[in-house]
Order: structure tokens, then sequence, then C-alpha cells
């Protein structure tokens, strides 16, 4: 589903991805972990097409289809999601204003009609109700004054009404107690399936108790040095990322 | 009527008058020379047949207009008019400026079309000769008659002199009056027309009264006077301008509105006000230089909803003194400007009765190299016990390029005031932009999306049908604005 090859990028100049492979395929978990630093979010941001981030070298792939030059939001249309680290405000739009606005958009760029209201209102219910989501937090303006669970909770909810091919999460564990964080883990697994894929973007392995992946990926110096399975993610746990930088910078 | 002042009687005056003004314009264009003295602002009276208290009174305000400067004090900038390089009296243009709608500017017709204003509409407003106006004509009788049923009294102010001289000489200049600020004292030396409205005691007025239906009747003037008056227990709500963008060769606008909210009477006056702004590059555009001001008497209560995306520069500040006891003022505002625009509008809440209540809500968004300022007076006077005022004055930026001030001023007499101001600043960011985008959402669709977020409390103060042309217009005013 999605391919990288020998990916290059930078901001304001500054490399930050030095070289990056990757193969997703569909019904694939795959984690990215690694220091700070290290380019995990810059790895999100470019997938997802942030126009800060240039792209110097290197293919991006989805389906077969080259996506590099695609604009953010049409790459969205194609099924990508990435559930945000700092999910902003936007203050007088409601969660159900912005979904209604954002599936409408991508309805409109595959050439559909809007949705229709007791369509849309069937599925919000529907997803809701599966994520645990009590109703009358979709009426509140988005992410404003939502604690940092329901921030990331919000994020999943979007998830599933857009119901991407591909969903990248962005330290979707950091700022959560571990309730919240088991709730959200828990509403990524439901959505899972064996036609889209999740990349999941880490610094702890706690995170990956709850989402388990097929496959662990150490990001250092914007190059993953080391893949391997969750058992790998273990050994990071214990070890920590000392070693893996000795053994790069052996 | 026997004293009639024909064509023929102006002309003749007007030959007289060849040297001073140092040409000779043809009368049958209906526009007088251009220059301002007292003989124009007699003749003014005399073409719309005004008894001679109204002369006498616009006389009077020209006396004190000579007397005043032009005020410099709103953080504003632009050329000042030469004001006798202006003609003073046009006539309403009876003849369509265009046979077809073919002949109409394709960027205004496109506007028309985003603000989805029917095709029939749009004639009316680009100034299309129609042939078939059954539809529009009927709606306007069903109007008139149901208002003549409630004996609700509108019409243009000319006709209101002619017809209701007693109410408009009792309640014209009371609110503003002619002495109040240099734009108002113009005004009223040379209004040309503008709209009269009453409602009787105990009226509640069943239908939202709008110029629109009057507009294709009279056309909007230069210098526009409105006198809207609620008696005892009426309410009234009253829209003003349109969603659709107004061309006008006129440069300068400074009209006045008056209301008066008698005893527990209730006036919403909304605005929609879409002048030429100018061109991206900042040349032409309307200065529209506004005096509104509204009178509550004891539990009255007048409403300001303003949403302002035209003209070069705007200096507006819709204000209630709340002379009665328990009386309420509102003003709710959304003022855009983008490229080169300036604008500087408030607010004056002037509480005089006890337990006087007001509540300001000012959204400015900014974009491109616009300066938008809020300027807002809350005046609470020594004997106003109790009284209560609520400002929250937002500030939307977009780009590095544009400016938002706010010039809050409080004057507090009464110790038992309360008094709370709020105020902020944002601007929109690529975050929120980045954000958006993710979610399939274009730039141009998150910043519409964003700004009516930010204008949701006072869009949603505005009736219904207004509010969705308004938020569209939101829209259409900000495209291009990030690039």
């Amino acid at each position: 589903m999605l391919k990288i090859k020998n990916l290059h990028a930078s901001v304001e100049d500054k490399a930050i991805l030095r070289g990056i492979d990757l193969e997703v395929k569909p019904g694939e978990v795959h984690a990215i972990m690694g220091p700070n630093g290290s380019g995990k979010s810059t790895l999100a941001s470019v997938v997802a097409g942030k126009e800060e981030y240039e792209v110097d070298k290197g293919e991006i792939s989805l389906d077969g289809e080259d996506i590099e030059e695609l604009s953010a939001e049409e790459r969205a249309h194609k099924g990508v999601f990435m559930s945000f680290q700092y999910p902003v405000e936007i203050p007088g739009v409601s969660v159900t204003n912005f979904m209604k606005t954002a599936i409408n958009e991508t309805r409109k760029a595959k050439g559909l009609d809007d949705m229709p209201a007791n369509e849309m209102l069937k599925m919000i219910r529907e997803k809701s109700e599966l994520l645990e989501i009590d109703r009358k937090f979709l009426s509140r303006s988005l992410n404003e004054g939502f604690s940092g669970g329901e921030k990331k909770r919000n994020e999943i909810f979007q998830m599933a009404m857009l119901e991407p091919k591909l969903a990248i999460l962005d330290e979707t564990d950091s700022g959560l107690d571990i309730d919240a964080l088991r709730i959200v883990a828990n509403g990524v697994n439901k959505l899972k399936s064996k036609d889209n894929a999740v990349i999941v973007i880490t610094h702890y392995q706690r995170l990956l108790d709850y989402i388990v992946p097929d496959y662990v990926h150490v990001l250092y110096d914007g190059r993953i040095v080391k893949s391997g399975t969750k058992e790998l993610a273990h050994e990071l746990e214990e070890k920590g990322y000392d070693w893996i930088k000795e053994e790069v910078n052996a | 009527m026997s004293n009639k002042y024909t064509e023929d009687d102006l002309r003749e005056e007007l030959k007289t008058k060849e040297y001073e003004y140092g040409f000779y314009t043809d009368i049958e264009s209906e526009t007088f020379p251009v220059g301002l003295n007292e003989d124009i602002v007699r003749a003014i009276s005399k073409k719309k047949e005004e008894p001679e208290w109204m002369t006498q009174w616009r006389l009077e305000a020209f006396k004190i207009w000579k007397e005043m400067i032009e005020p410099e004090w709103a953080n504003v900038h632009y050329e000042k008019p030469d004001f006798q390089a202006i003609s003073y009296y046009s006539a309403p243009n009876s003849k369509p400026k265009y046979d077809s709608i073919d002949e109409v500017d394709p960027e205004l017709l496109a506007t028309f079309e985003k603000l989805g204003i029917s095709l029939d509409e749009q004639k009316k407003l680009a100034g299309v000769a129609m042939d078939v106006v059954v539809d529009s004509v009927s709606v306007a009788t069903t109007f008139k008659k149901t208002l003549a049923e409630k004996g609700i009294i509108f019409m243009s102010i000319s006709e209101a002199i002619q017809e209701h001289p007693e109410l408009v000489k009792k309640y014209i200049g009371t609110v503003v009056p002619q002495k109040d600020n240099f734009y108002a004292a113009l005004n009223s030396a040379v209004f040309s027309d503008g709209s009269f409205c009453y409602i009787p005691k105990g009226v509640r007025c069943p239908m939202e009264l709008s110029t629109y239906f009057r507009i294709n009747q009279a056309g909007t003037g230069q210098f526009e006077r409105t006198l809207v008056i609620a008696d005892e227990g009426s309410y009234v709500s009253y829209l003003e301008g349109c969603t659709a963008p107004s061309r006008d060769e006129n440069q300068l606008h400074a009209a006045v509105v008056e209301l008066i909210a008698l005893d527990d009477a209730e006036i919403k006056y909304s605005t929609v006000q879409n002048w030429y702004p100018g061109n991206a590059e900042g040349k032409g555009g309307v200065y529209n230089f506004v005096t509104k001001r509204g009178l509550c008497e004891t539990n009255a209560k007048i409403s300001w909803t303003q949403v302002e995306t035209g003209s070069a520069v705007t200096w507006k500040y819709p204000s209630c003194v709340l002379k009665g006891d328990n009386s309420v003022g509102e003003f709710y505002s959304i003022a855009v400007t983008n490229n080169y625009q300036q604008a500087d509008t408030g607010t004056k809440m002037i509480h005089l009765g006890k337990n006087t209540k007001s509540t300001i809500i000012s959204k400015g968004i900014s974009a491109g190299k616009s300066q938008n300022s809020y300027r807002g007076l809350v005046q609470i006077s020594s004997r106003a016990e109790n009284a209560r005022n609520f400002s929250q004055c937002d500030s939307l930026l977009m780009g590095n390029d544009c400016g938002a001030h706010t010039f809050p001023y409080i004057e507090v007499k009464n110790k038992s005031a309360q008094i709370e101001h709020e105020a902020t600043t944002s601007k929109i960011g690529e975050d929120q932009i980045f954000y958006c985008n993710q979610r399939g959402i274009d730039t141009e669709k998150a910043i519409a999306l964003i700004v009516n977020g930010f204008s949701k409390e006072v869009l949603n103060k505005l009736p219904m049908e207004f509010a969705v042309e308004a938020q569209k217009l939101l829209e259409i005013s900000l495209e291009g604005s990030v690039g």
C-alpha cells in the first residue's frame, strides 16, 4: 500500500530525513520508534504532505501512485489520515460540523454529492457508539477546552468517520493516562481491517502493548537503523536507545 | 399644489447662478452642479418639495457644518474628499443602466452567482431593465397591505416628510443632532433620501422590514437618512443593505440612522454592508462615514447587528443611548478587511438610566494589507445605578501584513457599575490550515470554516436568511487572502 524509497526531506534547508525505505502492506501495523529528534514526526508530516517540508530526494507512493506532488488534501482524499500529536483548536466549529465538511469535501473530490443528512447522522451514531463517545461531546468546538484524552479520542473518532486506508498515529500516547490510552488503543483496534494499515509513531513501548505491531522500526538521525518484530520494542524498553546509537556510530 | 417647484424654475434659478458656479449644467441630467452653499441646500429642499421647517432645519445644519472641521482621530488614512467638488443632488435613476444582462460586468455576475441570488434579483441589483416583474410587484403589494393593516408606516423619508410631517418633525435630529459631528451635519444639510419607519403602540411588526423592498423604487443615495420609531410596546426587526456587491460612482457616503425605541419597545437593526472596497491595489472604493444611534426609553431594547465587508474606508459606530431605566443596548459586529481596506468601527453605550445593561461583541477579521480597528466607549453616568456592561473584542489576523487594533474607552461615574471587558487576538495558523488540509479540506474552505467559527456568535444574531448570505459573503470577501 505505502512504499517509501530512499526518502530525503528537509525543513528550512535543514536535512531531517536522510534516506528512509519503508513498505507497508494492507492489514499490517508498523511501529516507528526512536529517540527524540530522530525524525519520527517529520516522517508523518512528509507522508501527510505538510508544505513546510521539502522532499529532496526519493519516492512516496500509495497503491502504486506517486503522491509526493499531491497537496495534503489530495492525499487525504486518497485515504491518508494522520492523528496529530497536538490537535489544533478551531473555535466556533463543532466536531460534527468539521466532520461534515471533511467528509463532503472528500466526496466532492471524488465527484460525489454531499452525504445525505440522515446517512451522516447514522454514521455519527454508529462511530460514536463504537468508540464510546458521548454525543454531547460532538457539539463542542473542535478541541477547544478538550482534555488530552478527549483530544486524542476525537482524533480516533475522526479516523473512524473518514475510514482511511492508511492511518498514521503520531505520538497518540503522549499526554494520556493509562485509562485514556486503553480507550484510544481499543478504538484503533476496532477500526483495523485486512484492507487498511496503521503506522504507530511512538517514543515508548507501552502503547504497543495495546496496539500490537507486526513490525517495529527504529528511526535514528533520519534513517531506519533497525527493523524487527514486537520483541524489538521490548528490547528498547529495557535497554533504551543508547545501544542503537552506539551500533550506528560504530 | 400651486407653489410646486418645477424643473423650469430650477433651471432659471441655476442659470442666474451660472457665474457663481463657473459653468452651466443641463438640468435634464437631474444632477446639480458641483459645490455646496446655502442655495444648493435650498434647491435640494425645494426639489423635494419640502415644507419650510425642513428647509430651515437643513440650513441650520449647513451653517453648523461650515464651522466644523473633518475629524482626524480615527485610525484611517485617506485623501480627504473635496466637498466643493461633489454634486449634492442626483435624482433617483429611473432608467435602467443596461438593456440586457449580457452587458453587465461578468465579475459582478459571478459574485451574484456565488451568493445564490436569483436571475431576476441579479437583474434588479445590477440595474438591468426587467421585462417581467410580476413576482416582485405582487410580493411588494402583499407586503404593503399587511403593513397598512397594522398601521405600520414604511416609506421613503421624502414621502414621510410630505405625508407624516408631524412624526418626522418631532423625531428627526433628536438622537443624532445636526451638530453631532462633521458628517452628520453634512448629511443633515443635504440628505438625499432614506427610509422612514413607524411602528404604532403595541404592534409587533410581522415581518423583517427590508430596505430591499424600497430600493427598487428609489435607489440609495449618497447621503441617506433613516429614521425608525418604535412606539410604546412595539417591536420591529429592520434589515439594511444587501449582500450583493454595490458598485457606486459616489466615493463618499455619509449616512445617518436614528432609532427611537419608546417605553417597552424593541428594535433589532441588522446591516450587511458590501460597498465597493476598491481593487486589490487599493485604488478606488467607497468612503463610508456613517452615524448610527439609537435612543432607548424605559424598558426598551435596541440591538445593532452588523456585517461589514465592503468600503475602502469605514468610519462607523452604531450606538445606544440608554436613557430609560432597565433599558438594554446590544452591539454585535463582524468587520472584515482585506487588501488595502481600513475600518474603524465599534460602538458607544451611554448608560443614563438605572439598571441599564449593554453587551458588545465585536469580531474583527483582517487580511491582506488592511487595518481593522475596534473603537468603543462604555459610559456610565452618575445616576445610572447598577449599570452593567459586557464587552468582548476578538481579532483574527491572516498573514503578516495586516493590523488589528482595539481602542476601548470606559468612563464610569457610578460605583455600582459592573463592567467586564475581554479581548483576544489570534491568527489563522498554518497548523490550523494543515489540520484541515489533512482532513481533506482545501485551504480556501478551511479559512471559511475558521472565519465562520470565529464569527459564529454574531452570525447567530442575524435573521436566518441574512445569516446564510452573510456566511457566503465572508467567504467571498476573503477569497485569495492566503496564497
